[in-house]
């Protein structure tokens, strides 16, 4: 029923990330019935799904927060072997979650170093964190906090997205997942959040994206995973889908005419395949 | 507007090179922004401390400020401000301890018994204390961060067994005496004049020394830095103060001194300098101090960020105690015994009244070590200044017990300012 994503006509490198046939049950409740995703570096690709079409447990999954039951995870083409969120991390996979889970109590610096502090000798190195967290924000073109000795409790909603995300791309990770990053926020500050994630990718980082909002989608993602009732149901390129279909998967699983989304399954080298896309 | 100093990055960073000092004026008004939002920081007790402390200036006159009754108010306020000092870790979680009182009273009497009754050595009888003391955090920690019962309980529980123990190692209505010149000396003996003040200006040297090459060296990095005339304010502050503390203590303040001569600093005021200094420098200057700060804030985002949070609770917990087998000690030398009582009565609360008028938070994630020592001065001021007034041990404790209400009034809605702020 699901189609591999060897078939690529023109494989040219391996994806940051890819998820192949992914499962996962809680008791009786399969809430992954197969799975399959493919993020590549300098993309964003959004995942999509309704409400319960299991979008949080995949990235819990990829985040090692609980393993895939079955099904293989590769990192970079390599089969990788994640069981918690340590080894998430050093597999370069940084998750930024919805709630962001930042503490309001400290300063910026401290929240992109929390666990992970620079040290000198049993002191914190203040000043080259500092200076490195400067300079993760510079390279994000962040100029909105005036100074990053802040506390994050002062940061508007949009300034605290970017903190998070921020901290997600401190650590050279090559993967980074946001969890519904705009859900909360502004017109204008949703703007500046896609822009950043557009950043992210544009600086080589494979982007994986879960929104609900269609708008967002189709102005950041290259790429749009849809995940019905545990499926994948579908990954089309952005530029060859419209949003009435994406919507049409999102909702029944199935592209609406059929034609839309299938006959470009075989595009070369630009085109992801549709994967695991329901027998029809 | 830009620093001249730019750090050698490589690619252009606008946020770390373009690093507006602020001026000293953008730097009070910074300060005076940050009152109006509803963080006080000390200043409430202060200003409360500069009030009572004037209040009993005008209605004693004579006896308020004298030179004995100013190395008094160190003396008495001594154990509540070493309790307080454990028990801001504690707070900065967002727990309490109920039982730390009672915890420097099973110290104490740890203590006591191993001095006099067994004739242990100075040197085994002071580490079996502070041991008591590390245990007693470890059982508490355990039960709350390990079993998970709430603090709250845990320790209300453990402030009723610890009153059992007191007795139990004392028996009913009995007392222990210390003897043992060495602990009766931290609160009854002074430094002689000349070496408090030779510990006074070196402390203060290198205290100023140091605070002038961080801001330099954070200077030189590019980084943000507090306005010279703001840092020369602080300093100078500090230096004032030490310097007029040691001025008073080091005058002669025996009522009849031609049979006996008092004066010098009170050895326990090194002693608490030492610890509140060690404890600040645990709090700002590691990674477990942030982390303290960080389970207070948020501690599933402190578990995710793959911190093992049960493990600062219980170092928490265990500073706490300890710190209370610090203030047993203090209190059985000033006591020159120890009786089933030790740690208890009013105690507690005014530990946890001194850290909360202090500023730190009943919340978590906010307070730091200086707090529970200013708060201690404004608890002792007041027990102090009522007790010379004549007021009644009752009155002492309503207008205490008001003072804690008014200090956890003004964090309770400091709190809801920050909130609404955002």
């Amino acid at each position: 029923m699901t189609q591999t994503v060897d078939e690529r006509p023109t494989p040219t490198t391996a994806p940051a990330l890819e998820v192949r046939e992914g499962r996962k049950s809680f008791g009786a409740v399969h809430a992954l019935r197969g799975v399959d995703i493919t993020v590549r570096a300098g993309e964003v690709t959004a995942l999509v799904g309704d409400n319960g079409a299991g979008k949080s447990t995949m990235i819990k999954c990829i985040a090692g927060i609980f393993p895939f039951d079955s099904g293989k995870v590769l990192v970079n083409g390599a089969p990788a072997s994640i069981h918690g969120p340590g080894q998430a991390s050093a597999a370069g996979i940084e998750v930024v979650y919805q709630d962001l889970a930042l503490c309001d109590n400290l300063d910026i610096v401290h929240n992109m170093f929390l666990g992970r502090e620079m040290k000198k000798g049993l002191r914190l190195n203040e000043t080259a964190m500092e200076t490195k967290a400067a300079d993760v924000l510079a390279s994000l073109s962040v100029r909105t906090v005036r100074s990053i000795r802040q506390q994050v409790a002062s940061l508007s909603g949009g300034q605290r997205q970017t903190v998070a995300i921020a901290r997600a791309v401190l650590w050279n990770s090559k993967i980074v997942i946001l969890d519904e990053p705009t859900a909360a926020l502004g017109v204008a500050q949703t703007e500046q959040v896609l822009q950043l994630v557009r950043r992210l990718a544009d600086a080589g980082l494979a982007v994986l994206l879960i929104s609900h909002n269609m708008n967002d989608v189709f102005e950041v993602a290259d790429s749009i995973n849809v995940l019905y009732l545990g499926q994948t149901a579908a990954q089309v390129r952005t530029s060859d889908s419209t949003r009435a279909e994406v919507i049409e998967l999102i909702t029944s699983g199935a592209p609406s005419t059929g034609e839309a989304v299938q006959p470009r399954r075989d595009r070369p080298a630009t085109s992801t395949t549709t994967n695991g896309s329901r027998p029809e | 507007m830009s620093t001249s100093t730019l750090p050698p990055a490589s690619s252009p960073s606008p946020l770390a090179g373009a690093v507006e000092q602020p001026t000293f004026g953008e730097n009070v008004q910074g300060y005076l922004s940050k009152i109006r939002g509803g963080d006080m920081g000390t200043l409430p007790a202060i200003l409360a401390f500069l009030i009572l402390s004037a209040v009993f200036v005008v209605l004693k006159p004579g006896t308020f400020t004298s030179f004995l009754n100013i190395a008094n108010l160190f003396q008495q306020g001594a154990v509540v401000a070493t309790i307080g000092m454990g028990l801001v870790f504690v707070l900065l979680l967002g727990e309490i301890d109920l039982s730390a009182g009672f915890a420097s009273g099973v110290c104490g009497a740890v203590l006591a018994v191993t001095l006099t009754n067994k004739q242990w050595p100075l040197v085994a009888a002071l580490p079996a204390a502070l041991l008591t003391g590390v245990g007693i955090g470890l059982i508490l920690g355990l039960l709350v961060a390990k079993v998970g019962i709430p603090s709250f309980i845990a320790t209300l529980a453990a402030f009723l067994a610890f009153q059992g123990v007191v007795l139990l190692i004392i028996g009913n209505g009995g007392n222990i005496s210390i003897t043992n010149k060495a602990v009766l000396a931290i609160e009854n003996q002074n430094i002689v004049p000349w070496l408090g003040w030779v510990i006074a200006v070196a402390a203060l040297a290198v205290y100023v020394g140091l605070s002038l090459r961080r801001w330099r060296m954070r200077r030189s990095n590019g980084l943000l830095v507090l306005p010279l005339a703001s840092l020369a304010i602080r300093l100078g502050a500090v230096v004032l103060l030490v310097l007029a503390l040691t001025f008073v203590l080091n005058q002669e303040r025996s009522l009849n001194p031609s049979r006996t001569s008092i004066s010098g600093i009170p050895i326990v005021i090194p002693i608490i300098v030492v610890l509140a200094l060690g404890l600040t420098f645990l709090l700002d200057g590691t990674a477990f101090g942030r982390h303290v700060y960080a389970v207070g804030g948020n501690a599933e985002a402190t578990r995710r960020a793959g911190i093992n949070v049960a493990r600062v609770r219980v170092t928490c917990f265990v500073i706490c105690s300890t710190l209370a087998a610090f203030a047993g000690i203090f209190g059985a030398s000033r006591a020159t015994s120890v009786d089933p009582n030790a740690g208890g009565s009013n105690v507690l609360l005014y530990a946890v009244g001194a850290a909360v008028i202090g500023g730190t938070s009943l919340f978590g994630g906010k307070g730091r070590v200086v707090d529970a020592l200013i708060g201690a001065a404004v608890i002792a001021v007041i027990d102090n200044g009522m007790g010379l007034l004549g007021y009644s041990a009752g009155v002492k404790y309503v207008v205490t017990g008001a003072v804690l209400v008014l200090a956890a009034g003004v964090d309770a809605l400091s709190r809801g300012r920050l909130r609404g702020a955002r």
